[in-house]
């Protein structure tokens, strides 16, 4: 008996096979497009993690500078204290095309849990110690040139991080100053206190997720928060998959129980077969998944790279979790899209009338409960974009303002279509747009699915737009000099400076020392007073006469970021390193996830520091650079450390282009996805729609013409919900903008408006209708007349 | 104004080709009304969806007022289906998304020929005039086959088609609707070919033709 | 005479279990200097460090003796070891430092150790004035006259315990071997060895329970080479006892497959040692503990007939395992039998 009912079951998915594949292929996507942001965050945190592990800073407290760096004597006198303390080196190296970060070590002194390489292999110790062994990534690893020549590649480092011995780095980063010290976790009796012992170093605790992790975080919500969403569209497909696949076998659910079939067990067969259906779509899904990721990590790991430092390797690894969390995944997706569908037949009773309509039409009430809900949503929103804050506030005030948005669009249509009604004066248009409006509840969760895509494309494309006029404006103000110099060594800086005396317009030397800017890590730069920063420096904010002020020694510029954090404006204070500076102006930051403030170059030198910074900044005019770069080259200097103000922007610019490559990716894919949903439910309901069309076919239409304007009908769909998304864009765009920028990068950006990327995109939405409709329409006009005439005979 | 000549028709099934219609011939006067009666399968609704344009003939030819539809093509019989002919099947002959007003009046907005006061008489007469504003799934079997009718008389058409119009209803509305249908084809003047299994129906019609195994038997 | 540690030192730095023995020391000496016999070793100089020679070590145990009448025993070792035969200066110095200390007492025995590379400060020895150190452990002379060793200040200090001693030497510095030159097997490998055994000590530990004052004897063992054990040799048990007339014995066995190989040396209570070959001295392991896993030797019989020498050892606490890098045994001890008188032994290779 069960064996035979379940045959009966599923023979309904050989009778149609389109929905099948529509069930299996929305599941599957949905499922890829999910595991494979997983899997390129779960990559990118193992980066971290390995990252995290190299400096022991996720488990280990550790003694920074409070500016500068440590000098080898305090190192000392902290050792002969007696505090067990393990110095690193840390700075950039050129490699052949490309930086890395250099990290040197005592493996004498650095405790076993922060040990970052294994030496215990035969001569490792010594390779390391007196030979200058490196280990670095095989990617990294690749990159060092053949003078460095004792390099060993392993899997567990971090790209582009070198280690090795302390007297290496000593030799590569010509320092013999250390940038912290590693403290050990236990450490010995009666020691004195660190304040007496090294009164100029910060007792820094081991942080609750690691630096470069907490910085990122805001992207990879920002890449889960698309993952959800494509994950959500996909499970329309789903829901209208197994929705309708119930409804159509309604009447058979009811021959099996008046045969004797009790309910539990059917309830138990067709979960089941769910679950099967799940288990099959979930292990494709997955496998998609791992293409897409493996598609989208290079840019992601660029991004990372070039937006926060972050070093993530740009192969991928598999793990077993992943896949099983895919599965599971797939797994409750299907349970939320059928559940409904399940419970409506554990409600069958076993003598119910067959009402396939049931599936395809709601009743207009159910349609305005629907809006209700929707527009609740929509005030929520509104509430938490007026009182809210928080990058996770930012992304519910997303799904509050999408989710509402989405609800409230049948209603929309239903109106809209009611509206053009009045104005039609044919038969043929009366019955076009009737029909339409009755095709909307079985196509409102497609439409919806194109609404969030659309919605979601038109929001991303208003942000990343909007950033990138912004920010090649505000490059334009901030590399206002052509030529970037960076001496070798500080007598190079010097010879080059007075060499260049007279030569160029101007000098702006480019100075900086690290400091704890109100208690986190950060930068804070020097300059000279000049023309060039007093006409093209982007200040948000001002005191009066601020660059007066600040040559004056008067106060402190900080960026963006800080401001916001912190709450700082001009008349402010702010503390760099031990000392308090009056805020004399806001200064955009785009592209640094860091706080970062500048004194007078006079000033920052008065704070005892070292300053790092070989770099200068020529002023010239543009017809001299060739002959000015020349001359440096003509002076020793290697190409690579003479940059022309266009490669930087060059640079720049590719860097923001591969931050929106992904979320450009996903948002392509997500509108696949929704017009595939799209399809599928026209797919579905043309089989349904034969009732509808008959009568008008018998009246003296012909096949084609029905078909036309079935073709017609997805169209004007597509084009009220394109309507409606355009403002759900906007909203979008604004929320991206103003809140979760703001919260995940700590810049605030102007909204720019962009009509014709709209009419683009609606263009598209179109095409993407037509295209959908374009299958189902064709089937229809070449459908044999008996299929017609049936309609009239069968009970149906 | 009807010829039908030596009219044949197959289908393809799973025990081979089976003959549905194996020549038949009819005609049929404008203002007359002809009743097809017929065992279930002796191919009378065949005949009629063949004489409505909707299906093709395999051979044979059927002339209505001098065009052949064999002949035309599929968009010039819609044509003529739109303008001159009126179908009315057992059931789901409305278009569920209008209203009853605009269910009567769409045959006859389609072909050009919409005339409001017609429209209301029709409603009236048949019982209407209190349910324009309602939708066909508002309605019972009878009063949606009224619909029906009064769509295609709306129409003014030549020649009405009715395929067991009265097939899903209780005996007494179905004498009712079938009076109201008659009435009303006399009234334009149309000629009237109905479908139906019943002899006491079939005798309300001016001629009978029995069909079994697909021809006209005596 | 802890040969042991700095066999696994440099198997750490040159890297080869797959040698034999103490791996690593029974290859030739690259370039090292080797000990020759007749070489007169002259002060303060040869107090410090001797970086062309692979390893060194500076090493004091003290018995003692607390307020409170308890047995307590200190061990404070500063071990040199070379990758390469120079001194080098800064990062690249081809030297290696290791430090050792221990806290014995009748219930407990706490450990420390300490590791660092010379050149930069963090460990180093100074011959005049004295100072050995290693992070914040040292051994600085206190001496206003006479030898740099003639007085010195010990401190050291551990997770859970730390000491700090004042010692006062009542003898002269003793050759041990032929005027210090030390040899080690039957085939001829030697060090330069000196001792300082004649220390009176005061000072305080600092334990878990609070601190506590002492007072006892010491002695310091100096020594350098750079081949010192044959390749075969596995391990060594080693004997510095004060005799409560005031004399003094080192003595040690060097285990290896063939046999033992031993040496000794009997100074009398005016520092006048009488050296003794291989075979003079006969060590007898007499009751086995397990610590830390593994049988060991804690009580001995000692005998060295020609000084008339029959004693039984009876550690102050069997459990004086030194937890380090490479673990050994090391602690205080009593004897009796043809005499009595206190000391300390060090047992290495016991796998």
């Amino acid at each position: 008996m069960r064996r035979a009912a379940f045959n009966a079951l599923i023979s309904h998915w050989r009778k149609h096979p389109v929905q099948l594949v529509s069930l299996l292929l929305g599941l599957a996507l949905a499922t890829a497009l999910w595991s494979g942001v997983q899997a390129i965050n779960a990559e990118a945190r193992a980066s971290y993690d390995r990252a995290a592990g190299i400096l022991g800073q996720d488990e280990l407290q550790r003694l920074e500078p409070r500016a500068g760096t440590i000098p080898l004597a305090d190192y000392i006198k902290i050792r002969r204290a007696g505090w067990l303390a393990s110095p690193v080196m840390d700075g950039a190296i050129n490699l052949n095309e490309a930086q890395a970060r250099l990290i040197g070590i005592d493996p004498l002194t650095t405790p076993p849990q922060s040990s970052p390489v294994d030496l215990s292999g035969d001569g490792d110790l010594q390779a390391f110690v007196m030979d200058g062994l490196l280990f670095a990534h095989p990617e990294t690893a690749a990159q060092i040139p053949d003078t460095l020549p004792l390099v060993r590649a392993t899997d567990t480092l971090t790209p582009g991080i070198i280690i090795t011995d302390l007297s290496t780095a000593s030799e590569l980063l010509g320092t013999d100053n250390f940038a912290r010290l590693i403290l050990a976790p236990e450490q010995p009796i009666n020691l004195p206190p660190l304040s007496e012992v090294a009164p100029n170093l910060l007792l820094v605790a081991p942080e609750e997720g690691n630096d470069i992790a907490r910085l990122t975080d805001s992207f990879h919500l920002n890449l889960t928060a698309f993952g959800l969403l494509s994950f959500g569209v996909g499970l329309f497909i789903v829901h209208a998959a197994i929705g309708l696949a119930f409804e159509q076998r309604r009447p058979l659910f009811r021959t099996l129980r008046a045969l004797g079939l009790r309910k539990s067990t059917l309830l138990g067969l067709l979960a089941s077969e769910l679950f099967a259906l799940a288990l099959i779509a979930g292990t494709l899904g997955v496998a998609l998944g791992y293409l897409v990721a493996a598609a989208l990590l290079p840019d992601v790991a660029a991004t990372l790279r070039g937006l926060y430092g972050a070093q993530v390797s740009g192969a991928l690894t598999l793990d077993p979790a992943w896949w099983l969390s895919g599965l599971a995944i797939a797994l409750l997706g299907t349970a939320v899209a059928g559940a409904q569908s399940l419970w409506r037949t554990a409600q069958l009773p076993i003598l119910a009338p067959a009402q396939p309509r049931a599936w395809a039409i709601a009743s207009l009430k159910s349609l305005k409960r629907q809006a209700v809900a929707g527009v609740g949503l929509i005030a929520v929103a509104a509430l938490l974009a007026a009182h809210g804050s928080g990058l996770t506030i930012g992304f519910v005030l997303l799904g509050c303002l999408l989710v509402g948005a989405a609800l409230t669009l049948p209603l929309f249509l239903h109106f809209s279509l009611n509206l053009a009604s009045r104005f039609s004066r044919t038969a043929l248009s009366d019955w076009t747009l009737a029909d339409t409006r009755q095709q909307v509840p079985g196509l409102s969760l497609a439409l919806m699915a194109l609404l969030l895509a659309m919605a979601a494309n038109i929001g991303v494309g208003t942000m990343v737009s909007s950033f990138r006029v912004t920010f090649t404006g505000w490059l334009d103000q901030r590399l206002a000099a052509q030529l970037y110099v960076t001496a070798r060594d500080q007598a190079e800086a010097e010879a080059l400076a007075q060499q260049l005396d007279g030569a160029v317009d101007a000098i702006l030397p480019i100075r900086y020392i690290e400091a704890q800017i109100e208690g986190a890590p950060g930068q804070v730069y020097g300059i000279i007073d000049d023309i060039t920063y007093r006409e093209n420096w982007p200040l948000l904010a001002a005191a009066p006469d601020v660059w007066d002020r600040l040559a004056a020694g008067d106060g402190a510029l900080i960026n963006e970021q800080l401001s916001l954090r912190e709450s700082l404006t001009p008349g402010d204070t702010v503390r760099l390193g031990p000392v308090q500076f009056t805020v004399l102006g806001v200064y955009s930051d785009y592209g640094n996830p860091r706080g970062e403030a500048i004194l007078s170059l006079d000033q920052l030198r008065a704070q005892g520091a070292q300053i790092e910074g070989l770099n200068f900044a020529l002023r010239l005019p543009e017809t001299r650079v060739g002959e000015v770069t020349e001359l440096l080259t003509n002076a020793g200097l290697p190409a690579r450390n003479i940059r022309d103000q266009a490669a930087i922007k060059a640079f720049s610019l590719d860097v923001f282009e591969r931050t929106f490559t992904v979320t450009g990716a996903l948002n392509v894919l997500t509108l696949g996805v929704a017009t595939l949903a799209l399809l599928t439910s026209l797919l579905t309901l043309s089989t349904m729609r034969l009732p509808q069309l008959a009568p008008v076919w018998a009246m003296g239409l012909t096949r084609e013409k029905l078909a036309r304007l079935e073709l017609l009908r997805a169209v004007i769909l597509a084009a009220l919900t394109a309507l409606v998304a355009l403002p759900v864009g906007l909203a979008l765009a604004w929320v991206l903008l103003a809140i979760v920028n703001v919260e995940a990068f700590g810049w605030r950006l102007p909204m720019a408006l962009f009509p014709g990327d709209w009419i683009g995109l609606f263009v598209a939405a179109l095409i993407a209708a037509a295209l959908s409709a374009a299958w189902p329409a064709h089937r229809l006009a070449t459908r044999p007349a008996a299929d017609l005439i049936k309609v009239f005979a069968h009970e149906r | 104004m009807l010829q039908v000549e030596n009219l044949t028709k197959t289908y393809p099934s799973e025990d081979g080709v089976q003959t549905v219609l194996g020549g038949v011939s009819l005609s049929l006067d404008a203002g007359e009304s002809l009743a097809l009666t017929g065992e279930s399968g002796s191919g009378k609704s065949t005949l009629l969806t063949l004489v409505a344009g909707l299906d093709h003939p395999d051979g044979g030819t059927i002339r209505f007022q001098n065009h052949d539809l064999t002949h035309l093509d599929d968009a010039a019989r819609a044509d003529l289906r739109r303008g001159q002919i009126g179908v009315i099947f057992q059931q789901f002959n409305l278009i569920p998304s209008l209203d009853v007003a605009a269910n009567i009046a769409f045959h006859a907005r389609l072909s050009g020929q919409a005339d409001a006061d017609w429209c209301e008489t029709l409603a009236e007469r048949l019982g209407l005039a209190g349910h324009l504003t309602r939708y066909p799934e508002q309605l019972s079997g009878g009063q949606q086959q009224r619909v029906a009718i009064a769509r295609t008389l709306a129409a003014r058409p030549k020649l009405v088609l009715a395929d067991e119009p009265t097939g899903n209803l209780d005996e007494d509305s179905s004498d009712i609707v079938l009076d109201l249908l008659i009435e009303g084809v006399r009234e334009t003047g149309a000629a009237l070919l109905m479908v139906t299994h019943s002899l006491r129906q079939a005798e309300k019609l001016d001629r009978r033709l029995h069909l079994s195994h697909g021809r006209i038997s005596p | 005479m802890s040969v042991r540690f700095l066999a696994l030192l440099i198997w750490l730095w040159a890297s080869g279990l797959s040698a034999q023995g103490f791996a690593g020391l029974g290859t030739d000496a690259e370039g090292f200097a080797i000990p020759e016999r007749g070489t007169e070793l002259t002060f303060p100089d040869d107090h410090g460090a001797h970086p062309e020679y692979r390893i060194e070590w500076w090493y004091l145990t003290a018995v003692l003796q607390g307020e409170d009448g308890r047995d307590y025993g200190v061990q404070w070792t500063l071990f040199r070891s070379a990758i390469e035969p120079e001194a080098g200066s800064g990062w690249d110095t081809p030297q290696l430092w290791m430090g050792h200390a221990g806290i014995t007492t009748p219930e407990l025995h706490f450990v420390a150790e300490r590791l660092a590379r010379g050149g930069v400060g963090q460990a180093g020895v100074i011959a005049d004035p004295f100072e050995a150190w290693i992070d914040d452990w040292s051994m600085t002379s206190t001496a206003t006259s006479g030898d740099q060793l003639d007085a010195l200040t010990i401190t050291a200090r551990g997770m859970e315990a730390a000491y700090t001693l004042d010692l006062t030497a009542t003898g002269p510095l003793v050759f041990q071997g032929d005027r210090g030159y030390s040899v080690k097997s039957a085939s001829g490998q030697a060090s330069y060895y000196y001792s300082q055994p004649f220390f009176e000590v005061s000072g305080a530990l600092t334990l878990p329970d609070g601190p506590v004052k002492v007072t006892g004897k010491a002695w310091l063992d100096r020594e350098w080479s750079s081949q010192p054990l044959a390749e075969d040799q596995t391990g060594w048990d080693w004997f510095s006892l004060h005799f409560d007339n005031g004399a003094k014995l080192m003595g040690f066995g060097l285990r290896s497959e063939t046999g033992v190989f031993t040496s000794a040396t009997y100074i009398s209570a005016d520092g006048t040692p009488t050296p003794y070959g291989d075979g003079a001295l006969t060590l007898t392991p007499l009751t086995l503990t397990e610590v830390a896993g593994r049988q060991i030797p804690t009580e001995w019989r000692v005998e060295l007939p020609a000084q008339g020498i029959d004693v039984t050892t009876k550690p102050v606490n069997p459990q004086s395992w030194m937890d380090t890098l490479f673990p050994y045994w090391e602690g205080p001890l009593g004897f009796s039998g043809s005499h009595t008188g206190v000391g300390y032994l060090e047992m290495t290779g016991y796998e």
